[in-house]
């Protein structure tokens, strides 16, 4: 059996849970495909409102960029540790470590919807709620799903901690971490889109 | 009015016999007994399956042996019976349109605006997601797997997960029925229609959330579809030696995964200008309707060769099964199939032909919609020389594949005249576009499926069907279909618009009659099936066909017994061509005694994942839809809940011995060697066990 898979490759052959990695990671990778038309399209959406702020606060007043820009370092290092997870689970060193990586991951995962959150609470402040206009309604639309996505993926993470209490690193925990770091890596570069779409090209 | 904290804003107004009580004149009445009526015979049905299920002591059986289940040939068979439970009562909807349409003259008939809004908002809504859907997702998942030489799909529980999302969603729509009232707004549910300024009530909701669970079921087996084409394909099954089902199946599997999303962007937006006030498709605030409209047919499109493309498979075995031919044009078929798929994204424009974009662009994709006919007719030439100098048998599935080839070609003639901009603007909204689509979507997908039902429903459950009573409801389908759907061309043409409830052109009457009698005849055609199955297993003894090839079939699922074991293959089987198990017969047998000995089989252990994401997904969309947010939270909660511990499960498998596996195949050779051959002459008698002659010696004997 190839023991190559779109995931991260954990060492030799090991039996069944190996080539059943092969069709999960492949099968996840298909389902972010499915995912990133959504955003696409709810990105295409955006784009189409830019000009409908129909009296109401526009990018200008509401966006703030320097947030932003600490936002979108938090995701990405967040991405990095995550695969720093990921090679300390391929090289075996140990489940303190993986932890230790994932806990770090979750923190800054964390920061960010901190973060985000505050974006949110202060444009309502300044009236940049999903009501005011349609150009409102999209930005609302878009980026807090991204936001739930982030969150979820932070539950699945607390999730696959606890099987590895109870479990150790098991088969199952792999598997579980290769789509689970999939899921982050995909969500960082729908940030990406988001960020240059809907912050740089709104303010442009 | 402020809702209760316990029951949202469910009141008495939503009862059944509400409309009868606030009744102010004679159609009013008439037209709450009509709603009364309906909703007492979906609780009745309900009820009756419920004492049966108790009287037979079903209930443990039905949880053990199915719904719990993730072997994807009962999924299927599961999807194939939600398919059917809701074609009755999508062709009991439009027998009644029917009778409202041919007795609306003078403003006459039975029912209000109102509740014939609804009509026909459900019979579209189910027609497309709860029965073509289920139907061919059904078909997909009994028959796929086994034609690749797989054991399973690649995600058993998934599957599970998708049907009791299509179930929830079904189950939405019929509780709709009872718990009223549905959206008004057509199965295309265009706001600002549906906005909450214009329809404040539940109708929508229940509409958006019965398509939402229903399009992530289909996004998910789309996804498990081709995942599993992809990767459980046997030994030697190439790319190009797949059954042209399988390539139809993949093809579709594909629109499901990028044509989905459109539709849940488009409801999602929907839902959100209805519960939280946004302006994305309101006509205030900055929305834009036209937007809905894009999103919508982006799926709308795809979704017509969603649900043709399995059936255009389906006919690719019938042609060659019942001809003893191998397929004609395998490769153009294949790029066909392919040609379609991609096409089929590039036209949705000509769904609003007439709402103001420039004519450029409508001749853009007026020509685009065109060339899709291109490979649609190298299908139809391949079919027919498929039989050309075959041995054909009119078998029933034969009769419905020769009505699909003339009613279809005729339908896509008007297509065609549809796809030219100038033309469109005429018949716009007429009953025209009404004729066209039932012209592609009865003789095409609806035909397909019944098609497939009666080929592969031996290989389900062991024995035929009865072919006297299938031959009467292949009959009364197609003269049912001509009679109900050719006058709505002329009525069209004549300038009668679509979704009328009442008329005063005296010179409609004679062809709404017309339309009348072959809603009849179809009504008939839905019992005929009944009775079909009815009588088929009361004499399943004499149609049985235990060793599993009735038809003389040429893919690898007749290499099985009849019905096929839950493990399906006793070993990986090993593939040289196209027509494997042909070939197979060929070298003078079924399949072999496994070289290498049998050995243990891992099968997916029984999970209640499945029944649980249906249940409380219904629970979810009908508390969403009345405002019970407890309802909805807990719910949701226990989705994730289920979700979530399901990660802890680790025994996810169960092995079948070798012994048991051995047992089975012996018995199962014995018994093959046991039975006489049966020659395709004697097919439809009760000397077929399933073991046929095959073409190529009964030719040279
Ligand atoms: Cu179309």
């Amino acid at each position: 059996m190839n023991t190559r898979h779109p995931g991260l490759n954990l060492g030799a052959h090991h039996g069944a849970a190996d080539d059943a990695a092969e069709v999960e990671i492949f099968g996840f990778w298909v389902f972010m495909m499915s995912d990133a038309v959504l955003f696409g399209l709810l990105m295409a959406t955006y784009v189409s409102f830019l000009g409908a702020t129909h009296g109401g606060p526009g990018p200008q007043t509401l966006f703030d960029l320097r947030s932003i820009t600490v936002q979108t370092v938090l995701l990405l290092t967040s991405s990095l540790t995550m695969g720093l997870a990921q090679l300390a689970m391929k090289h075996e060193e140990g489940t303190r470590r993986i932890v230790v990586w994932l806990l770090v991951s979750l923190g800054l995962g964390g920061a960010f919807l901190a973060l985000e959150m505050h974006d949110f609470l202060s444009m309502i402040d300044k009236g940049g709620v999903p009501q005011a206009s349609g150009f409102l309604s999209a930005y609302w639309a878009l980026v807090p799903l991204h936001g739930l996505h982030v969150a979820s993926a932070g539950l699945w993470m607390l999730a696959i901690l606890g099987q590895m209490a109870w479990y150790g690193v098991d088969d199952g925990v792999k598997t579980g971490l290769l789509r689970l770091g999939v899921l982050w890596h995909f969500l960082d570069v729908v940030w990406i889109g988001i960020f240059t779409i809907v912050f740089v090209g709104g303010l442009a | 009015m402020t809702p209760d904290i316990l029951l949202g804003r469910l009141d008495a107004s939503a009862l059944p016999w509400h409309e009868i009580t606030e009744a102010e004149n004679r159609l009013q009445l008439l037209s709450g007994i009509v709603g009364l009526a309906a909703a007492l015979l979906a609780v009745v049905a309900a009820l009756a399956v419920a004492a049966i299920l108790t009287r037979r002591r079903g209930w443990g059986p039905l949880w053990r042996d199915w719904a719990t289940s993730l072997d994807h040939k009962k999924i299927g068979i599961m999807y194939v019976v939600v398919a059917f439970a809701m074609l009755a009562r999508g062709v009991a909807e439009a027998a009644v349109m029917r009778l409202q349409q041919a007795l609306g003259a003078d403003g006459g008939g039975i029912l209000t605006p109102d509740h014939f809004g609804q009509l026909f908002s459900t019979h579209g809504t189910i027609m497309i997601f709860f029965v073509a859907m289920p139907f061919l997702t059904g078909l997909i998942n009994f028959v796929m797997p086994m034609q690749i030489g797989a054991r399973d799909v690649s995600f058993p529980l998934l599957n599970s997960v998708s049907l009791g999302l299509t179930v929830a969603g079904a189950a939405l729509v019929m509780i709709s029925l009872v718990i009223q009232p549905f959206s008004t707004g057509g199965w295309s549910g265009y706001p600002p229609f549906t906005e909450i300024s214009f329809q404040p009530g539940a109708g929508p909701d229940y509409w958006i959330w019965a398509v939402t669970l229903s399009s992530l079921g289909s996004t998910l087996s789309g996804i498990n579809f081709t995942v599993t084409i992809y990767k459980e394909r046997c030994e030697g099954m190439r790319l190009m030696r797949m059954p042209m089902f399988c390539w139809t199946s993949l093809c579709t599997s594909i629109l499901m995964i990028f044509a989905m999303p459109p539709l849940t962007v488009a409801t999602g937006l929907l839902a959100l200008d209805r519960y939280l006030g946004f302006h994305v498709f309101t006509n205030d605030g900055g929305g834009n309707v036209m937007l809905f409209a894009n999103l919508f047919w982006l799926f709308g499109h795809p979704e017509v060769y969603i649900l043709i493309l399995p059936a255009f498979g389906v006919w690719s075995e019938v042609f060659s099964t019942f001809s003893g031919k191998g397929i004609y044009g395998y490769f153009t078929l294949v790029l066909a199939t392919m040609c379609i798929a991609v096409l089929s994204f590039t036209v949705w424009v000509h769904h609003f032909f007439t709402m103001g974009q420039s004519a450029d662009l409508n001749a853009v994709f007026g020509i685009a919609t065109m060339t899709i006919s291109i490979p649609t007719g190298v299908k139809i030439y391949d079919w027919m020389l498929t039989m050309y100098r075959g041995r054909v048998r009119i078998t029933v599935p034969m009769v419905y594949a020769v009505g699909f080839l003339f009613l279809f070609v005729l339908g896509g003639m008007s297509g065609v005249l549809l796809a030219n901009p100038s033309i469109d603007f005429q018949v716009h909204n007429t009953l025209f576009l009404v004729a066209h689509f039932h012209n592609m979507l009865i003789p095409g997908t609806l035909f397909g499926m019944i098609a497939g039902y009666t080929l592969w429903f031996p290989k389900a459950f062991g024995f035929r069907l009865d072919d006297r009573w299938g031959y009467r409801a292949a009959g009364l389908w197609i003269v049912g279909f001509i009679l109900a759907f050719f006058p709505l061309y002329l009525l069209g043409l004549m300038g009668m618009p679509r979704r009328l409830v009442g008329f005063f052109e005296e010179g409609w009457l004679p062809l709404t009659l017309a339309a009348l009698a072959g809603a009849g005849c179809i009504v008939l055609a839905v019992i005929a099936l009944g009775v079909q199955l009815a009588v088929s297993i009361r004499r399943r003894e004499a149609l049985a066909v235990p060793v599993g090839d009735p038809w003389d079939g040429r893919s690898l699922e007749w290499a099985l017994p009849a019905p096929a074991p839950e493990w399906n293959f006793p070993t990986d089987p090993v593939v040289n061509g196209r027509d494997a198990f042909m070939q197979l017969k060929r070298q003078g047998g079924h399949l072999d005694r496994p070289e290498g000995g049998f050995g243990d089989i891992r099968v997916p252990r029984e999970s209640a994942i499945g029944p649980i994401v249906a249940v409380a997904g219904t629970a979810a969309g009908f508390a969403l839809t009345w405002y019970i947010w407890w309802l909805a939270a807990l719910s949701v909660a226990v989705i994730v809940g289920a979700m979530i511990a399901r990660g802890f499960v680790r025994d996810a498998w169960r092995t079948i011995p070798a012994a048991t596996v051995e047992a089975h195949w012996t018995a199962w050779r014995a018994l093959a060697d046991a039975t006489p051959r049966v020659r395709r002459s004697d097919e439809l008698r009760p000397a077929n066990r399933g073991h046929a002659v095959p073409a190529a010696e009964e030719r040279s004997t």
